[in-house]
């Protein structure tokens, strides 16, 4: 096999996967508009964020071609892996507990329960402290 | 190559569209920090096609600063959004 071929193979691969990340960025924004609350819209904001991003830095790494560039796309990949969790993690937490979800549309809710037990747990030792 | 610029530009276009709309509806500031969020990374995405259309490197120190930067945004947003107790639990 040529150079030329070789080369022409990883430009299909990366125009393929350019493509595909573009596309998942659309079907994520149509999600994004038309779920009704904040969780469902956070499971559709996932897919751009972690595949089609990685679906993008790997079409631009195969389009490249150079170790260096590379290095700096896995970089940015694990950048985006390490804190979207976080991220996520600490958005859904702001939701539940400022009570911006709507609890019609959950399965199973086994937060409030919880919730609920601990603020009365702490009601109960402020009321122990005042009396000390 | 025309073809799957147009399909990527057209995609990527409608989609950052579509979360400034949501961006503008809100209706809760967490519902937009997630839009946001998701609009960060398009961009990264857009760029990065840029410099795949262009074989230059030149952007891709933007691309690691652009991925740092969304999870800044939300993570403070969420911090200190009304109701989370987090502020309030450390006070006390």
């Amino acid at each position: 096999m040529s150079a030329d071929t070789v080369a022409g193979v990883a430009d299909v691969i990366a125009a393929c996967c350019l493509v595909v990340g573009c596309l998942l960025s659309l079907i994520a924004a149509i999600g994004i508009v038309r779920f009704p609350d904040v969780l469902t819209r956070m499971h559709s904001a996932t897919k751009p964020q972690v595949l089609g991003l990685l679906l993008v830095l790997l079409g631009l790494g195969f389009r490249l071609r150079d170790a260096s560039t590379i290095g700096l796309l896995a970089l940015v990949a694990l950048f985006q892996l390490v804190t979207t969790p976080i991220g996520s993690h600490m958005v859904g937490r702001a939701s539940f507990r400022g009570g911006q979800v709507r609890h019609d549309l959950l399965v199973v809710d086994e937060l409030t329960d919880v919730l609920s037990r601990e603020q009365a747990h702490a009601v109960q030792s402020n009321d122990q402290q005042g009396s000390d | 190559m025309n073809v799957v610029l147009v399909l990527c530009v057209g995609g990527l276009g409608v989609a950052a569209l579509l979360l400034l709309v949501r961006i503008s509806l809100g209706p809760t500031m967490l519902d937009r920090v997630v839009a946001l969020d998701v609009l960060v990374a398009v961009i990264i995405c857009g760029l990065a096609l840029e410099a795949a259309v262009h074989r230059h490197t030149t952007t891709l120190p933007v691309l690691v600063v652009l991925s740092l930067l969304g999870f800044v945004a939300s993570v403070s947003i969420a911090r200190f959004s009304p109701g989370s107790d987090d502020v309030e639990a450390e006070g006390s």
